[in-house]
């Protein structure tokens, strides 16, 4: 009898170590709350607010995607992540999605088994220093000391753009961004580098952001957007398509404003597709029909969460630039709702 | 008449392998060892199943390809073209380093202070609990950032230095004293025997030996004079000329010259960069374990029976030379073996070295190579054997050393 049970323990164990790997929308259906990695707090794209309520361009993500499957936009569990935790803490299952401006490279959809399911900021890596250096191109950075975070994309390509100019720099591997800035304003390192966003974000926070300066060169690609991780096609599909409708929804024009007078059926066939009142979109991803409304009335459309955390009108002020729509000259493209 | 019959036949059976006390606790322990390996076995098992469910395996291949990343303290050529492997045994060397210097200066440092404190003088052991209680009682983590924060914001950086009338000045114009660490003159030879740098001051090592041993022949000379004729010939000159005179003649064939570090571009050039994270992660890990080890003297110390000392004092040495000759040798016996531990705390200490930005092995191997390449396992698998070896070693050194201490027993 004895024998028989530890044998059982071993089975259950062994069944629920299996079942852990499938069947995310399931699991987050049942848990009534999704896991949502985030970074440790980047003011603009993932901060918590002066209530503790978290905030920002990818807490939006989150948010939309806890709206379209669970109809509720609060009923996220944000979990801040580093650059070196952030990967295992998918890989293991312990957040079901990770949206922390995280860069798509071929590595890491292949080689990690992720899935990136889109890309909600094109970004690139560039350079701050203090105005008072008197730099004005990265090129004329011979010999300086360069504060990098470390296990990122960035550390790569500060390599990689340092060895092509044949011009030297020493790194200082750094874990955060809080450590980062630290370092930077203490004058530890001469140079700051990380995306050109975060540079912005990072600069707004300072006693005096007129005092430094974003140097010219972008020196990567930097696409930046949620990803999941690899084998679980239909929770992809959830994530990839949620930030998809953000993006359509500003391509027709739907707003958090205008969304409940739209819901009630307009003569445009693709957004009546959109917000469920046409076809059986939702159905087909495992959601209710009005999960994209449901996506949208959680902040807005992708450019109202755009103006809202990062835009122009906020500290942070990031230009459209390429994340504009494809209509007025950007990279956002987002397939046909059809 | 009487019926002689066997002496009861010893049988077993079964039943006596939980019955019988001899084989009782055989039996059982048997049934532990399985238990564990069954546990070792379903665990391994689990993560190979977990690994092919998600398209993992587990492979060192990655150990070859080029890093890509580079490195700010470098012991060995490195640059970010070099394999992942290489990059690692970079780190493994400044952890090493860092482990070397911290257990000297915590060794120094925990000596000092554990006398002291049992010193007569009031303040002075008072001034050495305080030490003790203070910083045995944080964490070093938290010693490890107060002191590289404290550097990074009371040391200028280097542009303080640049201008007509520049707010900082080189100390001695030899010495840079800046946030980013501390530049001192390198030596060089500007007409070395051997081409190469290394061959140079391998050569200079070499006759320092040679110093060494001609040291220890002339001390056993004198001691086997003394044995003879009860006067101890006089050495101090002979042992300076066997130390002077090789070396000096050494430097001026070989044309030694100092280069002075000097402040070009963004930063100080030439010279030796004695960079700050390594600064606040040797002087952490060495004040933080130097308070435990002053416990351990003390504890060592006080274990020596007064009567040692008054004996001692009896035959006329003075305090000093009781302390070395009679007490400190006594006491050693039961300094070492907490000392060993105290040099394994430091080398895993030194793990903590990311917090500033010091490239030990944790940060290359179980930082950067880890997540560019995201072998998760097999990164923190080498982690894992590197301090398990690396400790075992100081383990074994320093056991040889104890037995060597020890109460020789005849």
């Amino acid at each position: 009898m004895n024998k028989s049970v530890f044998l059982g323990a071993l089975t259950v164990a062994g069944i629920a170590a299996g079942a852990a790997a499938a069947g995310t929308l399931d699991d987050v259906k049942a848990r009534g709350k999704l896991n949502c990695g985030v970074t440790t707090g980047l003011v603009g794209f993932a901060a918590p607010n002066a209530n503790g309520e978290w905030e920002g361009f990818d807490v939006a993500v989150c948010r939309a995607v806890a709206a379209a499957v669970l109809g509720d936009s609060t009923a996220v569990e944000f979990v801040p992540t580093t650059g070196k935790t952030r990967f295992t803490a998918l890989a293991s299952g312990e957040i079901d999605m990770l949206a922390r401006n995280t860069t798509w490279t071929f590595s890491r959809d292949v080689d990690l088994k992720f899935e990136f399911t889109g890309v909600n900021y094109y970004d690139g890596q560039g350079f701050m220093v203090p105005k008072d250096l008197g730099v004005s191109s990265a090129k004329e950075l011979d010999g300086a000391t360069v504060c990098i975070q470390t296990g990122t994309t960035t550390e790569l390509n500060l390599a990689d753009f340092f060895r092509s100019n044949n011009i030297s720099y020493e790194p200082v591997p750094i874990e955060t961004n809080a450590e980062a800035q630290q370092q930077y304003l203490a004058g530890a390192c001469d140079v700051y580098t990380t995306d050109a966003s975060g540079l912005a974000a990072t600069r707004a926070t300072f006693d005096d952001p007129a005092g430094h300066v974003l140097l010219p060169e972008i020196i990567s690609k930097e696409p930046l957007g949620p990803l999941v991780r690899h084998g679980d096609h239909e929770w992809g599909d959830v994530v990839r398509w949620t930030l998809n409708a953000l993006i359509t929804a500003e391509e027709l024009g739907v707003t958090s404003a205008n969304l409940a007078e739209m819901s009630a059926g307009t003569n445009n066939p693709e957004i009546n597709r959109l917000l469920g009142t046409e076809g059986t979109l939702g159905e087909m991803l495992g959601l209710s029909a009005d999960w994209a409304k449901n996506a949208i009335a959680s902040g807005g459309n992708y450019g109202e969460v755009f103006a809202k955390n990062i835009g122009e009108d906020t500290p942070i002020g990031l230009a459209r630039g390429l994340n504009a729509q494809w209509t007025e000259g950007g990279l956002l493209y987002s397939p046909p709702f059809r | 008449m009487s019926t002689l019959s066997d002496p009861p036949q010893e049988q077993f059976r079964l039943s006596m392998l939980v019955n019988d006390t001899r084989y009782r606790s055989l039996t059982f322990q048997a049934i532990a060892a399985l238990l564990l390996a069954l546990s070792i076995w379903y665990l391994g098992n689990n993560l190979i199943q977990n690994l092919r469910a998600a398209g993992l395996n587990i492979s060192y291949d990655f150990l070859g390809n080029p890093a890509g990343y580079d490195i700010n303290q470098r012991l060995v050529e490195y640059d970010n073209q070099d394999s992942h492997g290489r990059a690692a045994l970079v780190g493994i060397l400044n952890t090493l380093l860092v482990a070397f210097l911290a257990c000297i200066t915590a060794t120094i440092f925990g000596v000092i202070a554990g006398v002291l404190r049992l010193s007569n003088n009031w303040l002075v052991s008072k001034l050495m609990a305080v030490y003790v209680e203070i910083f045995r009682n944080i964490p070093v983590l938290i010693w490890i950032i107060i002191i590289f924060t404290i550097m990074t914001a009371a040391l200028p950086g280097p542009r303080a230095f640049r201008g007509d009338d520049p707010a900082s000045t080189m100390v001695l114009d030899l010495f840079a004293f800046t946030n980013r660490g501390v530049y001192i003159p390198m030596p060089w030879f500007e007409s070395g025997i051997f081409a190469s740098a290394a061959l140079n001051w391998l050569l200079v090592l070499a006759v320092l030996v040679g110093s060494f041993v001609a040291t220890r022949k002339i001390e056993a000379w004198a001691s086997h004079k003394q044995e003879e004729t009860g006067v101890r010939p006089k050495t101090l000159f002979m042992v300076l000329g066997v130390w002077l005179v090789p070396f000096l003649l050494l430097m001026v064939i070989m044309g030694l010259s100092w280069e002075v570090p000097a402040l070009k571009g963004f930063n100080f050039q030439g010279g030796i960069k004695i960079g700050g994270p390594l600064i606040a992660l040797w002087f952490a890990l060495s004040i933080y374990t130097g308070a435990f080890i002053a416990e351990n003297v003390r504890a060592g110390i006080q274990a020596i029976s007064k009567g040692q000392t008054e004996a001692a004092a009896a035959l006329g040495l003075r305090p000093g030379r009781i302390m070395n000759l009679v007490v400190l040798p006594q006491a050693l016996r039961v300094i070492i073996p907490p000392l060993i531990s105290q040099y394994l705390n430091i080398t895993k200490n030194s793990s903590l070295a990311i917090a500033v930005g010091y490239a030990d092995i944790t940060a290359t191997l179980g930082g950067i190579t880890l997540n560019q390449t995201g072998r998760a396992i097999e990164c923190v698998l080498l982690l894992m054997l590197f301090y398990l070896t690396a400790s075992l070693v100081i383990s074994m050194v320093m056991n040889v050393y104890n037995a060597s201490v020890k109460l020789k027993e005849r």
